[in-house]
């Protein structure tokens, strides 16, 4: 508590004590990661919320511009780290939009099923802490159990339990094991469904849970789309946008799969628009399980992909490509896209600026919490100081995304 | 150019240039198409009129983000870039806006509330100003930094460092030291992008002359050679003083006696070698 504002009462001439200034975070376990709120309350209520960002602000944007394109792509694991895969997606989409390259098929199928087990990974963690911060403590262990499955299945596909870089520009790094699209799909058919659903049993139809979440921070749709929301906050406002639909990336456009919507707008609408979303998402999985087919997993385009291993020991163009496409990296045609994909937490999109060299000229990253983290101030308006915590738990922020 | 790529692919470009190209008019300097991206470049002055237009008469609803870029040859270094995107179209535009360091550019926090913070952003990352914004403070760097540290002139490792000091039990703010130089190479192919003039390769642009042609090889002056008056003194003391002379008429007598007495090798070749 820093400033304490006393003032004389017009009719008895008493002090009265009027509205508090108080100091949230930037280390506090409620505000997932380091925000600083800095509040204006009156006795409980909020009046005003002042958001202080970037204390994580590590300058990627700036180092991506000294390293080569495939260099700078491990940044991008490092922003969302709750969804590393979703966040390397866009940039090697911008990347790819650039060269105009041809990404084979079964490099989709693999991008869209570790895409999909990215955001089940995300939701694991969003839901189970929302849960956590209005007081449920179990759901969130179970939920953890099946977060725990996701990160052994990116680390049996890429070696890296959370930064992957298996994403690549031209396709994926390297192929999956028979076993583990066997083992995925045997976990999403049984452990998967029945840890997920029996958490979610817990906490859904709760009293408690829907005192606390039930009519907090509405916005309406007009709002949502004034304050540039996106994903499960502008599809919880009742508008059935989702880029995986409207705008297929990779082979989204051959999945069924349906868009949750929310009927009232609130932090409750939020959490369920992601329950639902995951039950989307293994439904998607299900059908990459099914469909994927054999083939290439990167694209051949030599200037841009590097040779296999087995190659280079054979050939010695695929040496020089090797050693080119590793020291020199790749050349991207002079031009700017804006590529945004759906992750998890909403838009994440890369507005890429090439020069025509081996490194980008710019690369600015739009996170998805900028816009709902903004958007503090007007839901928090008039709700009780503990509501705060359920509101940022239901934008679902990350600060290495939202500061960069 | 054919699609190859499997980026996300929203409504179809076609005609929508011209269609806002007729709607902009005056405000639009250029317009053009590249990569599926249709980028609109509109006068400083009146991009909030233009992008009130382009949101209440052509459904782009949602500002996404505002992007700065910096390029320092130009006299006007930024590039203020917006992202639209029209929900019920189903597309997506990139506006553009010029400036530099001291022209500001007007706010569009009336048009869209979200852009306040993103205003901020390339205000403190660039120094671009917004003329209007009521609220444009720092956003992502340090309380009490100083710079915009995305400009292309800013250096990546910056000017300060900080450290937590045991003596004085606080944060302490240092210049920086780089323990090793910072390390940027040219990874660029000889062949294609770098221009490297070797030693030697000038060769190769002069015209090809025939030797013994219209310019004979012949010594002037002294000084061309390197030669003069000093030169011949130390000449004249050395044949004086016995050094042998006998290359100066270029042949070898065959029956010289230092070479008859040599224990091996061939005075013929010898002879061969000095002619």
């Amino acid at each position: 508590m820093s400033g304490l504002t006393l003032e004389q009462s017009p009719t008895t001439g008493d002090e009265v004590i009027g509205n508090y200034t108080i100091n949230f975070g930037p280390q506090h376990p409620a505000a997932h990661g380091v925000l600083r709120m800095v509040m204006e309350l009156d006795g409980e209520i909020i009046e005003r919320v002042d958001c202080h960002v970037g204390l994580l602000h590590r300058g990627t944007e700036k180092l991506i511009e000294y390293k080569t394109y495939l260099q700078a792509l491990p940044y991008f694991d490092r922003l969302d780290y709750c969804s590393p895969l979703a966040m390397e997606h866009s940039y090697v989409l911008a990347i790819e939009k650039l060269l105009n390259i041809e990404v084979p098929l079964r490099a989709q199928y693999l991008r869209v099923l570790f895409a999909e087990l990215t955001r089940i990974c995300n939701h694991m963690l969003n839901l189970g802490s929302h849960m956590m911060d209005v007081g449920a403590m179990t759901p969130n262990l179970w939920l953890f159990e099946i977060r725990e499955d996701c990160l052994n299945f990116f680390e049996r596909a890429s070696g890296a339990r959370m930064h992957s870089a298996y994403f690549r520009p031209g396709g994926v790094h390297q192929d999956v094991p028979l076993k583990l699209l066997v083992d995925m799909g045997e976990w999403l058919d049984k452990r998967m469904p029945e840890l997920f659903e029996d958490a979610m049993s817990l906490v859904v139809d709760n009293r408690i849970f829907k005192q606390r979440n039930v009519d907090i921070a509405i916005a309406t749709k007009e709002e949502a789309l004034a304050w540039g929301f996106s994903g499960p906050m502008i599809r919880a406002a009742g508008i059935p946008w989702d880029l995986r639909k409207s705008q297929p990336y990779d082979v989204y456009h051959l999945m069924e799969f349906d868009i949750p919507v929310g009927t009232n707008s609130d932090c409750y609408d939020r959490f369920m628009v992601r329950v639902e979303e995951v039950r989307q998402s293994m439904r998607i999985m299900k059908q990459c399980l099914r469909d994927i087919p054999e083939g290439p997993i990167a694209s051949d385009d030599r200037k841009v992909v590097p040779p296999k291993r087995g190659e280079m020991k054979q050939s010695m163009e695929s040496l020089i490509h090797h050693f080119k496409l590793y020291t020199e990296g790749f050349h991207v045609p002079a031009g700017e896209v804006y590529v945004a994909t759906e992750s998890p937490k909403g838009e994440f999109g890369v507005y890429l600026v090439s020069d025509g060299s081996n490194k980008p000229y710019r690369c600015k990253i739009r996170p998805t919490a900028f816009s709902h983290l903004q958007a503090m101030d007007f839901m928090c308006k008039g709700h009780m100081l503990p509501d705060v915590t359920a509101i940022i738990g239901a934008i679902d922020v990350v600060f290495g995304e939202c500061d960069r | 150019m054919a699609v190859l790529h499997s980026a996300p692919k929203f409504a179809a470009n076609t005609g929508v240039a011209d269609v806002l190209t007729a709607a902009l008019g005056a405000m639009l300097l250029s317009a053009h198409e590249a990569h599926g991206e249709i980028i609109l470049t509109v006068k400083r002055e009146s991009v909030d009129d233009a992008l009130r237009a382009l949101r209440d008469d052509h459904e782009y609803q949602q500002l996404m983000e505002i992007a700065g870029v910096d390029y320092p040859e130009r006299a006007e270094r930024f590039e203020v870039v917006y992202m639209l995107l029209s929900v019920t179209r189903n597309h997506r535009l990139l506006v553009k806006v010029s400036t530099d360091e001291a022209t500001p550019v007007p706010t569009i926090t009336g048009l869209w509330p979200n852009a306040g913070w993103l205003e901020r952003e390339v205000f403190d990352l660039y120094g671009v100003l917004f003329a209007g914004n009521t609220d444009l403070r720092r956003i992502l760097t340090d309380y009490g930094f100083e710079g915009h540290p995305f400009r292309k002139d800013f250096p990546l490792t910056g000017y300060q460092e900080v450290r937590y000091s045991e003596e004085e039990k606080r944060v302490v703010y240092e210049p920086v030291k780089l323990a090793q130089d910072f390390r940027s190479f040219d990874f660029m192919s000889p062949w294609e992008g770098a221009d490297y003039v070797l030693p030697g390769d000038e060769k190769s642009q002069m015209p090809a002359t025939p030797p013994g042609g219209e310019t004979p090889k012949t010594t002037d002056k002294p000084s061309d050679t390197g030669a003069g008056a000093k030169a011949d003194a130390a000449a004249v003391t050395k044949v004086a003083s016995g050094a042998p002379a006998t290359k100066d008429n270029g042949t070898a007598a065959p029956g010289a006696p230092d070479q008859t007495k040599g224990p091996a090798g061939n005075p013929a070749d010898k002879s061969g070698d000095k002619a």
